[in-house]
């Protein structure tokens, strides 16, 4: 048995290992964007000098070969699926016996007028960080379109190399999709402590070129002129559906699978980025863990073992500068109709806390996010997942916590602020600790 | 790759204080050279290369916070094993190889400590003493520096300021204060194996010889401290208690070798040398400590009067070239913890213990790690930490000294030191499903 898989992202890698794990199938990973495996996630770090290439590899290079695994660098160009053939740009053809699409995403440019020019850049790969890196290198000025994470880790990047950098973003906060207002609030803040400036609900209409064909400012929606050398489209990212498109793969956004991965033409798998779960509403997961999570699913049903895939109890992570965010359980920026949320939040506006419940006698727990504040996976997955009362959880905060030692804590502060809003809930007594003196 | 390590550019603000401290080495300089002493020049040097190197200190970390801590780290020169780390390598092992070899050219350094010896333990300077006063300021000027990087971590500040008092009480001014009072020359804060002289029988009749009750306790403490103080301690919160909180090597690369860590072998190939190297030489502590011993109790017969001169043939292989010029000379090279790594038999010791009799490990925080590799970048024991997070596995590693800056480093937060029941200490996560591919094999 043959295995391809195209594409080396997360998903795809984790797809091979979850493999090879499983059974002693032949596997070749191709990928035409490098030859080895590395960690998008880190690709800031390598223009901030804090990491090298090879410290983003997650693994050596010599795991590959002693794991049995064969690495093409190389693009596909089309699959004949009658003959289970891939062709290769090289022009060699492999044969395989089942294939993985994992062919990820790419930059979402929306068509703005200017989006060409020179020194206009998405943020995805080791070739994009490449241009970013010539295009700033006598850069003083750069505007960011959109917010997020893409956006905020650009924004940190060029911080760091003293450019002044504005940030487009559409909604009426910070990452507005996803984050709730007053967490939206303390990033913003703490973006502006950095120098970053923010312009809400503001969007791009073009960019202006100057006379050598680089760009020389953004024009935004309120006709604002801002003069930029750099600027950064951190607007998302859209599943590549385009091998899939011309093997006559069903696609939507991204390329349609069933719980099972499995796409519209036999024996064809996807997963990662470049999905869309059809049997979920046609939603596009695009994180790194769903990458991971949906790879290893896909591995189990290349193997034979039907498993389908569920996310479970969602949770993400970010940065925004020295500000680092969790959340769990689904979080959106206005929460269900039955439920609410308790929010606290520290004085000096670097840690806070946000634990949605429903809104009913039992209160039960269906989310947190913590800002500044780490909590323990396992714990928060436990309590969402078991109904928890919001009280229960309260009184054993220190359970979830997962910050440093000696790190100043919170939850008595949390605790009191919570007494404090709802003194009508009744806090079962804590059993008053022995103490010897 | 393209990002190759290029010249940082240096901000206008620290260029006055690197200028001070150029002009105070070049003073010093002065001194070596000149053979007349010239009065209050040394002197002129020495405090200004210490003003100006707080001030560069105070210049370059004033911004730091959790975010940039390592902000531009390979595009430094000194950092990134460029001429000036090769430079600095030289000096440093150049200075150890003065101190070893051709202590009289630095007779006129160890003459202005004479005063200071003279206060501390009635007696004048010596090289020793010298290298003592200089070891304990660059874990203190060095200590102030790690204290202003890492001022946003309570387990850093606390930490270092455990390094510094441990170095400068206990491996510096205490022992040269019972010299003072006629007592041994002794370390409270080293024990056997690392200080294997300390079991060793001619060092124990040598302290003996010394009047009063003391001796008695010297011999007692390092006894207690080597076989009951140090497993107990293991146990409860593994390795770190000793290599990053009090030992004095260890002081030194938490301080004056943090601008390095970065520098260690992460590949399998450092992993497999690691271990074929620090593991005999513990092995060869003990079979010295036994076999003197038993020559001892034979009064001689075993060894005959080789015994002493293959102790000390040993203790100067070890102690002096191994961790003097290669773990320190080569700090800008290899990384701050070379000696720690793979010389040091007190770390393979604790090591053993810290592996299969502790309750300390790292805890991966479930599925969260994003493979980004600040971890290993940033471990100066050159552990491949992203290799456990990456699939959601505690870390237990021997080698590991617990200095906490994975976690520190970690731009999710996934990683926390942790002392909890040894129970299923070694269990991964449930968020990862599949079975591990084994890495170091």
């Amino acid at each position: 048995m043959h295995i391809l898989i195209i594409g080396n992202g997360i998903a795809g890698v984790t797809a091979a290992l979850t493999i090879r794990k499983l059974s002693g199938y032949q596997v070749t990973i191709v990928s035409g964007e490098n030859a080895h495996f590395y960690a998008r996630t880190a690709l800031m770090y390598l223009y901030l000098g804090q990491m090298r290439y090879a410290d983003i590899k997650p693994y050596e290079d010599w795991f590959w070969a002693e794991n049995n695994i064969a690495l093409k660098h190389d693009w596909v160009n089309a699959i004949d699926f009658k003959r289970k053939t891939a062709m290769l740009a090289s022009g060699e053809k492999i044969s395989y016996d089942k294939v993985l699409l994992a062919t990820g995403s790419q930059t979402n440019f929306r068509n703005w007028p200017g989006q060409n020019l020179k020194g206009v850049h998405g943020f995805y790969h080791l070739q994009d960080l490449q241009n970013i890196e010539t295009a700033t290198e006598n850069c003083s000025a750069a505007v960011l379109v959109g917010g997020g994470l893409i956006g905020i880790e650009l924004a940190e990047m060029l911080h760091a190399r003293g450019i002044k950098v504005t940030m487009l973003v559409r909604d009426a906060h910070y990452w507005g999709r996803n984050l709730p207002p007053e967490e939206a609030r303390l990033i913003e803040k703490r973006a502006a402590k950095n120098g970053i400036e923010i312009r809400l609900k503001t969007t791009l209409k073009e960019l202006e070129s100057d006379e050598n064909g680089n760009v020389c400012a953004a024009i935004t929606d309120k006709n604002e002129r801002i003069p930029c050398t750099f600027t950064g489209i951190a607007t998302g990212v859209i599943p590549n559906t385009e091998l899939a498109k011309t093997c006559s793969i069903k696609t939507n956004q991204g390329i349609l699978v069933n719980e099972y991965l499995e796409t519209s033409q036999p024996d064809v798998y996807a997963a990662g980025d470049c999905t869309e779960l059809a049997f979920k509403g046609g939603i596009v997961e695009q994180l790194w863990y769903t990458g991971r999570m949906q790879g290893e699913i896909a591995a189990h049903n290349i193997c034979g073992r039907k498993i389908p895939y569920e996310r479970g109890i969602p949770f993400n992570s970010a940065k925004f500068f020295d500000l680092e965010l969790q959340t769990y359980g689904r979080v959106v920026p206005d929460p269900a109709k039955n439920e609410t949320s308790f929010f606290w939040q520290n004085p000096e506006g670097t840690a806070s806390l946000r634990v949605n419940y429903v809104n009913d006698k039992a209160r039960s727990i269906t989310g947190l996010v913590a800002l500044g504040i780490r909590l323990r996976q396992e714990v928060c997955e436990e309590w969402i997942k078991e109904e928890r009362p919001l009280a229960s959880g309260l009184l054993h905060l220190k359970e979830a916590n997962f910050d440093p030692e000696f790190q100043r804590r919170y939850e008595n502060d949390i605790l009191q602020a919570f007494k404090t809003q709802h003194p009508e809930v009744e806090l079962p007594e804590r059993k008053k600790k022995f103490r010897w003196f | 790759m393209f990002f190759e390590p290029k010249t940082q550019v240096s901000k206008p603000s620290v260029r006055p204080a690197s200028l001070l401290l150029l002009l105070s080495l070049g003073l010093l300089g002065i001194g070596v050279f000149t053979p007349e002493r010239i009065p209050f020049l040394n002197e002129a040097g020495f405090f200004l290369f210490i003003s100006s190197g707080l001030w560069l200190i105070f210049k370059r970390f004033k911004k730091t916070n959790a975010a940039n801590l390592q902000h531009q780290t390979w595009f430094r020169n000194l950092a990134s094993r460029g001429i000036a780390a090769w430079l600095l390598g030289v000096v440093l092992t150049g200075f150890y190889v003065v101190l070893y070899w051709f202590p009289h050219t630095l007779e006129f350094l160890i003459r202005e400590f004479d005063g200071l010896s003279q206060l501390l333990r009635n007696k004048k300077a010596d090289q020793w003493f010298l290298y003592g006063a200089f070891y304990t300021l660059a874990v203190i000027i060095m200590g102030i520096r790690a204290l202003l990087k890492y001022r946003h971590s309570k387990h850093h500040l606390l930490r270092t300021s455990v390094n510094i008092f441990f170095q400068l009480v206990f491996a510096f001014l205490l022992p040269h204060i019972l010299v003072f009072f006629n007592q041994p020359e002794f370390y409270f804060s080293y024990f056997w194996p690392l200080k294997f002289e300390y079991l060793f029988p001619d060092t124990i009749h040598h302290i003996l010889a010394h009047p009063g009750g003391l001796p008695v306790f010297m011999i007692f403490w390092s006894v207690l401290l080597s076989f009951v103080v140090t497993p107990v301690l293991t146990y409860f919160w593994g390795k770190r208690w000793y290599c990053s909180w009090v030992c004095g090597c260890g002081a030194l690369a938490e301080t004056a070798g943090d601008p390095f860590r970065h520098l260690s072998d992460k590949s399998r190939k450092a992993w497999q040398l690691e271990v074929a190297i620090v593991y005999p030489v513990l092995g060869f502590v003990i079979v010295t400590t036994a076999l003197l011993w038993l020559n001892s109790y034979l009064q001689g017969g075993l060894l005959g009067s080789l015994s002493g001169g293959f102790a000390r043939s040993y203790g100067f292989f070890i102690g002096i070239i191994f961790s003097g010029v290669i773990g320190v000379g080569f700090y800008p090279i290899f990384g701050s913890r070379v000696w720690c790594r793979f010389g040091c038999p007190m770390a393979a010791y604790l090591g053993l213990l810290q592996k299969h009799f502790s309750r300390f490990r790292i805890t991966t925080n479930g599925g969260q790690c994003i493979s980004c590799g600040n971890c290993s970048t940033y471990c100066e024991m050159g552990i491949d930490v992203k290799q456990y997070a990456q699939q959601g596995k505690p870390i237990i590693r021997a080698a590991c000294v617990g200095c906490g800056m994975c976690a520190t480093v970690c731009p999710r937060g996934v990683l926390k030191l942790e002392n909890k029941k040894p129970e299923n200490r070694h269990a991964p996560t449930p968020f990862f499903h599949a079975e591990n591919l084994r890495i170091l094999e």
